[in-house]
């Protein structure tokens, strides 16, 4: 081959240097090592969705198959009736007058799918509320009145120290003593364990967003909210001691016994902030003489079994909303997201392990 | 298909270097979002979708820019089994460059999610809700996802290769630089 002198004008011989496959090598190496960076396989500590739903999954029972967090529960079918008065606060389809479809869950919040219901000190509700042109408002809510911890962090190392211990088939009670004692901002929500009253029923609950969101209104201002749903129902406090004579689902009997007699519903009730009430911290309660505004009814009208029921394959991800709600800057919101999605990765995976009934109602 | 060029046309090259920074921010958002409960992982959700819908509309655009423009030769004394190499890498590309957005597409759509582009822009599922079929497109996004990466860094390494080594204007023409050299002396003697 011949040399041209002038090689950007002709065909320059072809070089085996070292160099040049040093560049490439490099090049190659360089883009690698920020893919694994990215993927986070080089920092071994970092808290990825992973972990914590690995941790989530160690608390005793067979959780395969199942929601790696509030592991035991029920579905319910119903309707949202929105009053029309939350559109003044959000744009959102489900809060303009009107009725909507609800797919929702109730549940305890375990980690063993099997456990009896008397260990679900904390209880919830999750709902999917959609919109006739396809949105939707997927929210997950507890009844306790604020949450145990503030941030990610925190949730997983409550999580660890909730940790079963294959030996003895219980949590190190030394752990989780530990965990609160060096945590005062879970003080308000331990008040709650030690005072409130226990219920044998999900249906005298009210449930709580505990995160904080924003509704966006016509005018496209934000108004930083929580949201609540408040019982209708009478509440009935049991002594523990007389719900332990009650056998492992007497949440589940309940339910079913109520509803044979007719719908269970709720108000929907939106509180609004206040400027200096936190939004990013939901360990801390607003004052109570913030507004609340009762936008609709939840109306609950059929309760399935969970894995012949429309629920068993919903995430109820509360990041999932429609236009004129979106996140706030709570740090909860997108670590309960990730969290989610790997859950469901994993259960929608191992669903041999938890067949959907053949009778199931998928909707 | 084979051009007359000795460089892909300005809107081919466009498209690559487009669709190449594009794909580069999904794989790279891809890989961190799954591996973080930080609140920047919402963020990168909103990103990940309306661009790896549009890189499947770029992608339908692109195939039509090819199949109208063609693509420069390969050298003539390219070893065959490097050529071979080369069509098969570049086939890859294009199949994951339209199976990976489709495959996230139906993956929401089977795991009964709202596919959100942006507001109450939603498009609607291309599969039914199934848990079984959310489970074999979620780990076949993962898997795939991997084979781009590596596929990509082969292609690249295969680029500067040609680039740095062989100095046989294949890089150039994705570049625009000074064209085919090789092909510049088969024109000068073309008719």
């Amino acid at each position: 081959m011949p040399t041209d002198p002038n090689p950007p004008h002709g065909p320059r011989p072809a070089t085996g240097g070292g160099w040049s496959f040093a560049v490439i090598g490099g090049v190659v190496l360089v883009a690698a090592g920020a893919f694994a960076y990215a993927g986070g396989w080089l920092t071994p500590n970092r808290l990825t969705p992973a972990r914590m739903v690995a941790a989530l999954s160690n608390r005793g029972g067979h959780p395969a198959g199942h929601r790696r967090n509030h592991s035991k529960g029920v579905c319910f079918t119903g309707v949202f009736e929105a009053n029309g008065r939350g559109a003044e606060y959000s744009t959102a389809p489900m809060l303009a007058s009107g009725r909507f479809a609800v797919v929702g869950r109730f549940a305890i919040a375990v980690g063993n799918p099997a456990a009896p219901d008397i260990m679900g000190r904390v209880q919830s509700m999750a709902i999917r509320i959609v919109s006739p042109n396809g949105e939707e408002w997927r929210s997950g809510m507890n009844n306790s009145p604020v949450f145990v911890v503030s941030n990610p962090k925190d949730f997983y190392q409550l999580t660890l120290a909730q940790a079963v211990d294959p030996a003895t088939g219980k949590p190190n009670p030394a752990a989780a003593k530990h965990f609160f004692a060096t945590h005062p901002a879970s003080a308000a929500f331990n008040r709650w364990t030690q005072t409130a009253p226990w219920t044998g029923s999900w249906a005298d609950q009210t449930y709580n967003s505990l995160n904080a969101f924003r509704f966006i209104d016509a005018r496209g201002e934000k108004h930083t909210v929580r949201w609540s749903m408040e019982p209708t129902a009478t509440p009935s406090p049991i002594p523990k001691a007389s719900l332990a004579t009650l056998g492992p689902q007497f949440l589940h009997d309940d339910l079913v016994r109520r509803l044979s007699s007719g719908p269970l519903t709720w108000r929907l009730v939106v509180t609004l902030a206040e400027p200096g009430d936190p939004s990013a911290d939901a360990t801390r309660a607003w004052p109570a003489d913030r507004k609340h505004v009762d936008v609709g009814t939840l109306v609950v009208q059929r309760a399935e079994d969970e894995a012949a029921g429309p629920c068993r394959d919903i995430n109820y991800d509360p990041t999932i909303l429609p236009h004129g709600i979106v996140v706030s800057d709570d740090p909860l919101l997108p670590a309960r997201s990730a969290a989610y999605a790997r859950s469901f990765d994993l259960r929608t995976a191992e669903s041999a392990q938890y067949p959907a009934h053949p009778a199931g109602g998928h909707q | 298909m084979k051009s007359k060029r000795n460089t892909f046309s300005s809107l081919q090259r466009g498209l690559h270097w487009l669709m190449a920074a594009m794909v580069l921010a999904m794989l790279f958002i891809g890989v961190t979002m799954v591996s973080t409960l930080r609140p920047g992982f919402l963020t990168l959700v909103a990103i990940h979708k309306p661009l790896g819908i549009s890189i499947l509309v770029l992608v339908v655009l692109r195939l039509a820019v090819r199949w109208r423009y063609g693509a420069p030769a390969l050298p003539d004394d390219l070893p065959p089994i490097l050529a071979a190499g080369a069509k098969l890498s570049h086939l890859a590309l294009y199949a994951l460059l339209i199976a990976m957005p489709l495959i996230g597409w139906g993956m929401l759509s089977a795991g009964g999610y709202p596919v959100v582009i942006f507001g109450s822009v939603q498009l609607p599922p291309i599969l039914p809700a199934n848990d079984q079929l959310h489970a074999a497109l979620r780990t076949a996004h993962t898997v795939l996802a991997y084979l781009f990466f590596a596929t990509i860094l082969l292609h690249i390494a295969a680029a500067l290769f040609h680039g740095l080594i062989r100095r046989d204007g294949v890089l150039q023409t994705m570049t625009g630089g000074q064209g085919r050299a090789v092909d510049r002396i088969r024109s000068r003697g073309a008719p």
